[in-house]
């Protein structure tokens, strides 16, 4: 094949926003070592003390909130993802297919706002969920969920769940159906075969599927914003909060770079989780 | 094969769990319809009385207009400026090897990992440090940072999956290498093009986080006026919106499953 060079010039403008990516970054590395002057939206001189501040201050509580709602979200939007997407590969009628897809789809399509207040409405005090319980007699008061971690969860997993769905369903069908079969004809049961075959083929995917619902549940925003109504601070709600209330931007700088670089732990962790999972497979 | 006792209760208890999923997923998107009828200001369940002025007041609310209007300049813009940059990326480190290129790789995948907090602050401190004005530009550029990726993953897909061989006949009976490039080669990406550019276009539409950072009141998006609404108002306007953003966004949805097959474009068969 002939040599081409000048179409390398095609990935100009992706050098441009890559540009723009780093030095983002760099401006909030620099912004987090400089001091906040109140009243003023310039920086002053260089300094660690926002670490020393995010160290010393309760901002350690948001981290502790923040990681709990990621674990439980993901725990939940797994338990409720899998049998979705184990329907989304498996379903006999091609028609129900399309609709499982469709209803798990569009949700990822409406934004974080639509689907966030959507929810305000259904686990308000006199939302729908607790009208139709105290109807039913379960309850006879109503159940806070607003401005509690279980109503942030609800909602969270709701926020994640396509996404999962759809890692899940294309590592479900990827799977070969031969090994399925040899175990069918071996003699096991459905269960035995789900347990033994399907489900452990599918861990790549389930580690794949967890640490994105990890890392789309650190991003929230709204959510936390509008179930947690300020009680449910987290590092997202966190970061809004010190950068626009009072402006302190060295602050929130500081604090975005920590839970950056906490990000970036946990996904690693995940990775190589994952690797010894295929080397596991592999013997 | 006869079915068991065992295989009756398997079926009818999945067909049970994947019920209430699906009625988990939907009933957000129920309630909201139904409160959107609710002629009272406070919602209540079951409303006492139905009216449609939620959907007058929404449709005539001048920042959801106008939210609109910036949300669908910046998701076309961004949709644009991601599917030439993204594509030409995507074409470079397809067929070239070049000493920055895993580093490149990187950074432009970067926001798959980077919170969308930590973006928009990066921006507006960047944009602040080189006293550059909080534009619909400002915007846009968030937004190309945000959707870059799924647009560079899905024009390379499509390269990945490219015969070559077309390239290599045009070129052996003498085709210059640009004349290759926009007979051969671009033609044949169109349908990953089209479907990175719908997607990018959707994802910008709807980032809230990000924007929320940069965006001041003229170029506010429709998301940030939705959210700007509920925390000033609590009467069902926004429920009304909501209607209509579930309505556009579900029959888009089919559209493009009828046109595309879904299961294709997220490789889920």
């Amino acid at each position: 094949m002939s040599k081409r060079p000048f179409l390398g010039w095609f990935a100009t403008p992706s050098f441009l926003i890559a540009f723009a990516i780093v030095a983002s970054f760099l401006a909030i590395v620099q912004y987090s070592l400089r001091a906040y002057i109140p009243g003023s939206l310039d920086p002053g001189g260089f300094t660690l003390e926002n670490f020393t501040t995010l160290w010393k201050a309760a901002y350690g509580q948001a981290f502790v909130t923040t990681v709990t709602l990621c674990i439980w979200t993901a725990i939940f939007t797994l338990l409720v993802g899998y049998p979705l997407a184990y329907a989304i590969v498996r379903v006999r009628s091609a028609a129900l297919r399309s609709a499982i897809l469709l209803i798990s789809l569009t949700p990822l399509f409406l934004g974080e706002i639509v689907r966030t207040y959507s929810w305000m409405i259904v686990l308000g005090n006199r939302g729908f969920l607790n009208v139709v319980l105290m109807r039913l007699g379960i309850i006879d008061r109503p159940i806070s969920f607003m401005f509690t971690e279980l109503g942030v969860v609800i909602a969270l997993v709701h926020f994640t769940l396509p996404i999962v769905v759809v890692m899940l369903a294309a590592a479900l069908s990827h799977i070969d159906r031969n090994y399925e079969r040899a175990a069918t004809s071996l003699g096991a049961g459905r269960v035995r075969v789900f347990l033994t075959v399907t489900l452990p083929l599918s861990i790549p995917g389930i580690v794949a599927a967890t640490s994105t619902a990890f890392a789309w549940t650190f991003s929230a925003f709204a959510t936390p914003q509008m179930i947690g109504g300020g009680k449910v601070q987290t590092i997202s709600t966190l970061v809004y909060q010190v950068g626009f209330a009072s402006f302190n931007f060295p602050l929130a700088a500081s604090l975005s770079l920590v839970g950056l670089l906490f990000t970036i732990a946990v996904l690693s962790l995940f990775n190589a989780g994952m690797r010894r999972v295929e080397k596991l497979g592999a013997h | 094969m006869r079915k068991t006792l065992m295989d009756h209760v398997l079926d009818w208890s999945g067909r049970l769990v994947l019920t209430l999923i699906l009625i988990f997923v939907m009933l957000p998107f129920i309630v909201v319809a139904i409160a959107s009828f609710n002629d009272s200001a406070i919602l209540t369940f079951p409303p006492k009385s139905w009216s449609l002025h939620w959907y007058a007041n929404a449709l005539s609310y001048r920042d959801f207009g106008e939210g609109l209007v910036n949300s669908l300049k910046i998701a076309g813009l961004a949709a644009v400026i991601a599917i030439f940059a993204g594509s030409g990326f995507a074409y470079v480190i397809d067929r070239y090897e070049f000493s920055l290129k895993s580093f490149l790789n990187g950074v432009l995948m970067s926001p798959l990992i980077i919170p969308n907090f930590t973006i928009g602050l990066g921006l507006l401190i960047l944009s602040a440090a080189a006293s550059l004005p909080r534009s619909l530009w400002l915007v846009v550029t968030v937004h190309v940072i945000i959707v870059m990726p799924f647009v560079v993953r899905s024009v390379y897909v499509s390269l990945r999956n490219f015969e070559r061989r077309y390239e290599q006949a045009a070129e052996s009976l003498g085709a210059t290498p640009v004349h290759v490039l926009l007979t051969i080669t671009l033609p044949l990406l169109v349908p990953g093009l089209i479907s990175g550019a719908l997607f990018a276009a959707i994802l910008s539409f709807n980032e809230f986080t990000a924007s929320l950072f940069v965006v001041n009141q003229s170029t506010q998006t429709l998301p940030v006026a939705m959210y700007n609404y509920v925390r000033e108002y609590a009467d069902p306007t926004l429920a009304a919106i909501s209607v209509i953003y579930v309505a556009v966004v579900a029959v888009t949805l089919m559209v493009v499953h009828k046109i595309f097959r879904l299961e294709k474009v997220l490789n889920v068969e």
